[in-house]
């Protein structure tokens, strides 16, 4: 007796997947690509007390980190990623096409002392003396731009002022002079006004420049990942394509062995496709290069799910029994394997999430996230779709699941 | 059970003969450390220290050319023959950490030979760091290989896990040692190459030992014989499948190799060396050496419960 029922049912879960689907563009475009895949470059800085007897511990480490973020900010990218590494480190990632590499690296790695100095070179105040983002763009009555300075310590800078008064003072980046503006009366609030014939821009230089002078600690290069946008593009472009000649193999190969289920297999594999897609978007997890043929490979891995389960009901159905019991056979005998075998898979991607560093962990955090997809879609959903079709009485000729009557043994 | 896995198994005994693919290994295994301490490793900046810049030309060019370029902006420094791959890209190493403004300075003498198009990649690593990178690769290894063996040990027997383990590391070192042979250089994609082989390899093992687990429950191994053909029928029995799964996963890394980024290359290959190795191996020699290991504890067992007999 067929069970039309069924059909029905596998029919609407299907076409439901299949308007999933379409959204997989979108989702696609959603997902953060790494540095290597768009361009930008990434740079581990052992951060250095900028005086001695200065220790560098967590709490330097964090506004350093903050001031870095910050000068990244400046130069006009949105979201850069800075860690800091403990005991000393920090470590920028930037993956952008336009940003300026050279310009934003010289603005993060610059030591970059700022000092405010007198006339015969001796250091009146430091950068760090300055309010946290103390200077921004103000205007004069007549609306011309000035640039307005907060300092921590109102005390210190009208004590400055007193004693230098009617004198230049330079504010310097290390021993570069950047402006030479002379005081003009004792400041006593904490703020003071520095006046030129700036233009809109070149106040907000200044004014970035003076928030951004204020970084607590040197910085060194230690380790320097940049790759240029062509580069990135290309490398993504031609890893897709890879990507989309190696998954049709699969699709064919699970439709010509299996037959009934490689459809099934292959409906399930789409949906694992989207489902990571979509999981890696939610999670914000960054796309890489190796993370991309992670997930290629995580295909092959997935399908194994599938391959152990119809190769059980492949020989179950040669010893004799019927689509059924063959079917419930394989699929109970197989589960163990299975989640033996991802379990191991998990092992390793834990284990490579805590020793490796940065794009290492990305393709861990893939191939976890992969590894766990897969058990829901090519073990479960995928069970239960074949089950509804296998129940429809429609398929029950062995050749549906690539077995010949020939082979089937007498029990 | 098939009939079919059950006529091959009578045909050809692969665990009789295990003795043949244990000799193969060593052999293997002789050769890549013999290569290895000969050549050693080449090892990129990831690993050694120094720069590496890749260049996108995106044009015919002539690697002397570059090497002029190269030579002119940076006179003192020591750097590898640049060298073309892929379309139209180039690369070129130096052995010390060369400052991005003279970098920049070689992309601009490229733009203006070569036209806007040019781009530069580069990575550039420092000692220290170098040393730490290496250090936390070979740890995230023994430890991945520790985590599994565990969990075979308790999930199966303590004698399996250690087979699992042996068959780990010799998956570990074939694309190690097949990278030294082939002077293929060695990078951090490598590593992570590496561990997914980790994680991959065993699972055609443990498919095996979950189908002799299986088997041993209605199949007696009272005699070697008997644990000899236990595991024979169980190998035949899942050799489709380890050979359908291999060839798909294959597929798609073959497909990397020739088709993908020049930048996966390296991983591409390390995965395909590492897969073939690893279905050799639970084939060939992860359930070998257990038969090999049940084998002494049989016949230890014997020798200990003689005297009792007598």
């Amino acid at each position: 007796m067929i069970k039309w029922s069924r059909l029905v049912l596998f029919l609407v879960v299907v076409g439901l997947l299949g308007g999933l689907f379409t959204t997989t563009g979108q989702v696609a475009s959603n997902i953060t690509l790494g540095l290597d895949l768009k361009g930008g470059f990434e740079i581990l800085y052992q951060v250095e007390p900028l005086n001695e007897g200065q220790k560098v511990d967590t709490t330097l480490l964090a506004a350093t980190a903050q001031m870095v973020e910050k000068r990244v900010n400046i130069g006009g990218v949105t979201e850069p990623e800075v860690n800091v590494e403990l005991p000393d480190r920090i470590r920028v990632k930037i993956a952008s096409h336009d940003a300026d590499q050279e310009k934003l690296r010289e603005l993060i790695g610059k030591p970059a002392v700022l000092t405010f100095r007198d006339v015969q070179g001796k250091t009146l105040m430091r950068g760090s003396d300055l309010a946290p983002g103390g200077a921004a763009v103000g205007y004069d009555e007549l609306k011309r731009p000035l640039v307005t300075v907060k300092f921590k310590e109102p005390k210190l800078l009208e004590d400055v002022t007193r004693a230098n008064l009617g004198k230049p003072m330079g504010i310097f980046l290390d021993d570069t002079m950047q402006t030479n503006p002379t005081i003009q009366s004792v400041i006593s609030g904490g703020s003071a006004q520095i006046t030129g014939n700036y233009t809109q821009e070149s106040a907000q230089e200044l004014a970035d420049l003076l928030n951004s002078g204020a970084m607590p600690a040197k910085l060194i290069e230690k380790q320097v990942t940049s790759v240029g946008a062509t580069l990135g593009a290309m490398s993504l472009e031609k890893t897709l394509y890879a990507g989309y000649i190696g998954g049709a193999f699969i699709f064919l190969f699970m439709l010509v062995v299996y037959r009934l289920p490689g459809l099934v297999a292959n409906i399930t594999l789409a949906a694992f496709i989207y489902l990571s897609l979509l999981f890696l978007d939610w999670m914000d997890a960054t796309l890489t290069l190796p993370g991309i043929a992670g997930f290629i490979l995580g295909i092959g891995m997935a399908v194994d799910a599938n391959i152990i389960t119809y190769e059980r009901i492949q020989e179950e159905i040669r010893s004799g029994k019927t689509i059924l019991s063959a079917f419930r056979a394989g699929e109970r005998r197989s589960l163990v394997t299975i989640l033996d075998a991802q379990v191991t898979a998990l092992i390793a991607a834990v284990v490579l999430y805590f020793f490796g560093t940065s794009s290492i962990q990305g393709f861990a955090i893939i191939s976890m996230l992969t590894t766990i997809v897969s058990i829901f879609t090519n073990v479960f959903a995928s069970r239960f779709l074949l089950g509804l079709l296998i129940r429809t009485n429609l398929f029950k000729k062995p050749s549906w699941f690539g077995v010949k009557e020939s082979e089937i043994g007498e029990l | 059970m098939s009939y079919r896995a059950l006529e091959y198994a009578d045909k050809y005994n692969i665990v009789k003969n295990r003795k043949k693919f244990f000799v193969i290994s060593w052999i293997i295994l002789a050769l890549g450390l013999l290569s290895m301490f000969t050549f050693g490793l080449n090892l990129g900046v990831d690993f050694k220290a120094g720069t590496r810049l890749d260049m996108y030309i995106g044009k015919d060019f002539s690697t002397t050319d570059i090497d002029a370029i190269v030579r002119e902006k940076l006179p003192e420094t020591h750097f590898t023959n640049v060298t073309a791959y892929g379309e139209k890209q180039a690369y070129t190493r130096f052995e010390e950490t060369i400052p991005p403004e003279k970098l920049t300075e070689i992309e601009q003498a490229l733009i203006a030979k070569y036209g806007d198009q040019v781009t530069k990649q580069e990575s550039t690593v420092d000692p220290i760091i170098a040393q730490e990178l290496v250090r936390n690769a070979g740890l995230a290894i023994l430890f991945a290989a520790l985590g599994i063996a565990i969990y075979v040990a308790f999930r199966f027997q303590f004698l399996i896990g250690v087979a699992c383990a042996i068959a780990l590391l010799h998956d570990v070192f074939i694309p190690i040692a097949l990278f030294s042979v082939f002077r293929l250089e060695v990078d951090l994609t490598f590593i992570a190459a590496i561990l997914t082989i980790v994680g991959y390899s065993l699972n055609d093992t443990i498919v095996i030992f979950d189908r002799i687990r299986e088997n041993e429950r209605v199949m007696k191994t009272k005699t070697i014989e008997d644990l000899e053909h236990l595991v024979n029928v169980s190998l035949w029995q899942t050799m489709r499948r380890s050979v359908f799964t291999v060839v798909t996963v294959l597929a798609t890394a073959v497909a990397i190799v020739f088709l993908g980024s020049e930048g996966i290359r390296n991983f591409s290959l390390v995965l395909i060396f590492g897969l073939l190795s690893g279905s050799y191996s639970s084939i060939f020699i992860a359930a070998q050496i257990w038969v090999s290991l049940k084998k002494r504890e049989m016949n230890k067992k014997r020798f200990s419960t003689a005297p009792n007999e007598s």
